[in-house]
């Protein structure tokens, strides 16, 4: 199977996916009880007959079922997820507005949960039995069973009161005005806390997978044959060993993707860090519907193109996958 | 290597007895265990040894633990009792615990066992709706689904079932492709048994540790699950459960640590003891990874 | 001429849940320079462990080199640096393994890991190590190197990778080559390919190699003298000539009736011979008597009470027995 070919096959069932969510999406709005239109407008929006009336128009909510999916799916294809009538503006807009923050929140807890887990993964597995393999073992074990929003509020508790260097909630502090850097900086500076607590969990669980499967491989023949040509240890670690170790933590990356983002919804509101999370929380205490539906699909669009990406990163470390074997 | 293998057991056990002999030796188990123990003593026989009432207003609202007797652990916003809504917030959060966590497997069971029993379009189908699943971030899924239908604990258990399943399914799946083809479910085969019969009577049965241990784990992972959503504020407000102090103290944390630090670490040493017993249970049946 | 490689005493034991396990027990071994010396012996009887203990790459824990010496020419390598120990390690002490299906890393190409080899041990650009890696590729029959050198190892077939390992191994024109079963995991066809390309290259360099196999007409064929080992011993050693028509241990009479084609005359089978009776002794609990003894069809009451030293009996052969003479009458 080439390469181009391989690609056109995952984007395709990419898209396939994404229609499924859509269609979800419609199912949500038409099996909540009461009136579709009523579900579109929101219930606290309150909405006028007249806003009624013509959401039932743009919709076609008289025409018979199959007819209102085609319009939904054409409209949401287009770019239009619906407006919300809480906020009054598209939700499209919204959710764009607000995507950018959630990414650099998901995107730098799982680098970071990624780096220092691998790292800490081989330094435990160097020693099976030693303190940092111990340590592994106690941070996974209770970083899997701590509610991560109780992880994030012990952190503000430790950080307002206890050591207050990081700032516990927001972006960005409004009353500064230090130019383009100063901003990267205080931006950063804010995300320390939220890329901690979310990427704490997910850290501890990719050293405990490292630390397994690097034992499992430096019992291996290959790492055998790399000692009898006269490799240095070091260098069979991180070289020969860890390439081949990171497979199942990319995998495991991939898959957990939407759990991330699960986690991103409660850290963001601990931390009231303006994403995607805030939006939904916001938008469902408010009944708007449109919007948090909205959330739902772009999230699970983010989930499909980080599948996509996890799929290549595991086809460049992998020879075995790449040439189809 | 037949040279310093040991000794071969002479004496035949049950596989279950051999578990739980292996179970009792993992100190990761035990531990686990004795937690649940108390979490269940706790919220089972404390009320009978702790009379106040969760909801009754006791105390000056934001009371610091320590600072009257009345309320040992401190009053919420409200001057409710922390103590008794400790004692009091178990069985619901273990309730949709429990429930969540049935139906989590038994969706998942269903769906693996068909895919990977029938294999062909019936897995082909089967598998890309458990992906489909997986791409949606169960925690946004589950607030619409308790938003959109009226609050209460059994649809936020059943909501975290539906969202939750998608592993369980993946595990059945791939423990009926390995045994479907072993040399017990043919001999079943050849004298006639049914599908039903050879999936439900010989296969799930050796497919069972591992689902165990998954089972206990998915417990574990519905509580925290819960305690998301009550949080959020999407829970049911009129059953007392520890996810709900946590949403109602979330707002007044930075002046009353004590009402959300109490019901977290609560529900952080009952998921703690589920997946404490995962682990112990998970090295009881594999007696080969024990090394590790 | 002169001895490259000589193990004296070697004792390597193993902790183990039964106890401790003596997997090798007061071996001696000596290689000649450009000599290939056989191993034979039935599966886990310490062939392996010898070669890994040579390499310095016993696995430790659970594994330890307890007593004795490997001297390469004068210098004690269990004593050697662990720098000192790398430099040796596929510069001049090369290994080839048992298993060519794993025994190469799966994520890089073959070429880089014979480049690496080389790089490793010579002052050389990247481009000259690949170049060189091409170049063992040729030497070992590889068609289309420079092509296969781009390859990754599941594209390879298991002689080719065989000979891919071969090529590592002898890279960086090792004095010593040590060879574990090289063809066990391969079909018959494949396995006297990988023989005969062993003995031209044994040929063309001069490269000492020390044969692990249980193929006995490969030691017929390609090895000067054979060591034959027993339950972490070596219960026989010699020319290879000796062995084969004068075999002496017990044990070894009965290793080579096994080999049909071997025997001058196949009407006369010898009855004992045709199969050796019973399985190897635990290694954690072993007597202090003859490690053969339980198998032995000549066992005295002396067999159980002391353990056989190794004797020379003629020039160059040395037998572990205590009835030897009493077995070679029979
Ligand atoms: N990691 C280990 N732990 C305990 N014992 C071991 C270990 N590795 C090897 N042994 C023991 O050491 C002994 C010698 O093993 P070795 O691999 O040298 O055998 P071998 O002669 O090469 O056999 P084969 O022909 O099967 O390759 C065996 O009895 C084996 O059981
Ligand atoms: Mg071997």
């Amino acid at each position: 199977m080439n390469m181009a070919w391989m690609v056109v096959r995952r984007l395709f069932h990419a898209f396939v996916l994404v229609l499924a969510v859509l269609v979800l999406n419609f199912l949500l709005i038409h099996l909540a009880p009461g009136d579709p239109a009523d579900v579109i407008a929101g219930e606290m929006g309150g909405a006028t007959e007249e806003m009624l009336a013509d959401i039932r128009k743009t919709y076609g909510l008289d025409k018979p079922i199959y007819v209102q999916l085609g319009v939904y799916l054409e409209r949401a294809l287009q770019g239009d997820l619906g407006q919300s009538f809480f906020y009054n503006a598209p939700v499209l807009d919204l959710v764009a507005g607000r995507a950018g923050a959630t990414i650099l929140l998901v995107v730098t807890a799982l680098l970071f949960a990624i780096a220092v887990g691998t790292l800490l993964g081989v330094l435990a597995s160097h020693k099976p039995k030693g303190i940092v393999s111990g340590l592994v073992t106690l941070v996974s074990v209770v970083g899997y069973s701590a509610p991560i929003f109780w992880t994030g509020l012990m952190l503000v508790i430790l950080f307002a009161w206890v050591i207050p260097i990081f700032p516990i909630a927001n972006m960005f502090d409004i009353t500064k005005d230090t130019g383009f850097f100063g901003f990267i900086l205080d931006v950063l500076h804010h995300l320390v806390l939220p890329a901690l607590t979310l990427g704490i969990v997910y850290l501890a669980q990719y050293a405990r997978l490292t630390r397994a499967s690097m034992l499992e491989i430096l019992g291996s023949d290959y790492i055998r044959t790399a000692r009898a040509k006269g490799v240095a240890e070091t260098k069979v670690y991180t070289h020969h060993a860890l390439r081949n170790a990171i497979l199942p933590v990319v995998t495991i990356a991939g898959l957990q993707f939407g759990s991330i983002v699960s986690g991103a919804v409660l850290v963001e509101t601990v931390f009231s860090w303006p994403g995607l999370g805030t939006l939904a929380f916001e938008s469902i205490l408010a009944r708007d519907y449109p919007t948090v539906l909205g959330i739902l699909f772009f999230s699970s669009v983010l989930v499909i193109i980080a599948n996509l990406i996890t799929d290549l990163v595991y086809r460049i470390v992998d020879p075995r996958i790449r040439t189809g074997g | 290597m037949a040279t310093v293998d040991e000794p071969i057991v002479v004496e035949s056990q049950s596989p279950i007895r051999e578990a739980m002999r292996a179970f009792r030796q993992s100190w990761a188990g035990m531990l686990g265990l004795i937690l649940l123990i108390l979490v269940v003593l706790f919220t089972y026989v404390g009320p009978f040894l702790y009379s106040v009432d969760p909801f009754e207003v006791i105390w000056a609202p934001l009371t610091a633990p320590g600072e009257t007797e009345r309320a040992p652990l401190g009053t919420d916003y409200l001057g409710r009792d922390i103590l008794a809504g400790l004692i009091h917030g178990g069985s619901a959060t273990l309730y949709v615990g429990l429930a969540a966590g049935f139906i989590t497997i038994t969706i998942g069971i269903l769906m693996g066992a068909f895919a990977g029993f029938f294999r062909g379009a019936v897995d082909e189908v089967l598998m890309r709706i458990t992906e489909f699943f997986q791409v949606l971030p169960a925690l946004l899924f589950a607030m619409v689904l308790v938003t959109l239908f009226p609050p209460s604990i059994y649809i936020v258990a059943l909501a975290i079932g539906i969202v939750s399943w998608p592993t369980t399914a993946r595990l059945t799946r791939a423990e009926f492709l390995r045994i479907r083809t072993l040399e017990y479910v043919n001999a079943a085969r050849s004298v006639g048994a049914k599908n039903s019969r050879i999936m439900w009577r010989v296969i799930l049965p050796n497919a069972l540790a591992p689902l165990i241990v998954s089972a206990t784990l998915t417990i574990g992972i519905a509580i925290l699950f819960e305690a998301g959503l009550s949080f959020l504020g999407l829970g049911d407000p009129n059953v007392f459960s520890w996810g709900l102090m946590i949403g109602a103290g979330r707002e007044y944390i930075l002046d009353a640590w004590w009402a959300v630090t109490f019901p977290g670490f609560m529900i952080f040493l009952t998921v703690l003891g589920f997946s404490l017993v995962g682990d112990g249970l998970n090295d009881a049946f594999n007696p080969k990874l024990r090394e590790r | 001429m002169t001895s490259l490689l000589t193990i004296k005493d070697l004792v390597v034991d193993f902790k183990t849940r039964a106890g401790n396990a003596r997997v090798l027990n007061q071996i001696s071994l000596e290689l000649k320079s450009g000599e290939i010396l056989g191993i034979v012996g039935e599966s886990g009887c310490g062939k392996s462990m010898t070669a890994l203990s040579v390499m310095g790459l016993v696995p430790s824990p659970p594994g330890k080199v307890s007593e004795g010496s490997i001297l390469l020419e004068e210098e004690d390598l269990l004593q050697a640096s662990n720098a000192r120990m790398r430099q040796v390690r596929g510069g001049i002490i090369s290994m080839i393994f048992q298993e060519p299906m794993t025994s190469l890393n799966p994520v890089f190409r073959v070429g880089d890991q014979i480049a690496e080899c080389v790089l490793l041990h010579e002052d050389i650009s990247k481009t000259d190590a690949w170049e060189r890696a091409v170049e063992m590729l040729t030497k070992v029959g590889i068609p289309e190197p420079a092509l296969r050198a781009k390859a990754y190892p599941h594209e390879l077939s298991g002689g080719m990778r065989q000979r891919v390992m071969i090529a590592m191994a002898l890279s960086c024109h090792p004095r010593v080559l040590i060879a574990d079963e090289p063809t066990t995991a391969l079909d018959v066809t494949v396995q006297a390919q990988i023989f005969d390309l062993l003995k031209d290259l044994q040929r063309e360099t001069g490269t000492a190699i020390i044969m692990i196999t249980h193929d006995m007409g490969a030691i017929a064929e390609l090895a000067d003298r054979v060591a034959v080992m027993y339950a972490g011993h070596i219960i026989e050693s010699g020319l290879t000539k000796d062995i084969l028509e004068n075999p002496h241990h017990p044990y070894t009479r009965g290793l080579i009736a096994c080999v049909p084609h071997l025997e001058t005359d196949p009407t006369e089978v010898r009855p004992y011979l045709s199969e050796i009776k019973g399985v190897v002794p635990s290694l954690t609990e072993l007597g202090k008597g003859c490690a053969f003894a339980d198998r032995c069809p000549y066992k005295t009451p002396v067999c159980e009470e002391r353990r056989p030293d190794i004797e020379p009996i003629s020039e160059g052969h040395a037998v572990a027995c205590h009835n030897v003479e009493y077995v070679v009458a029979v």
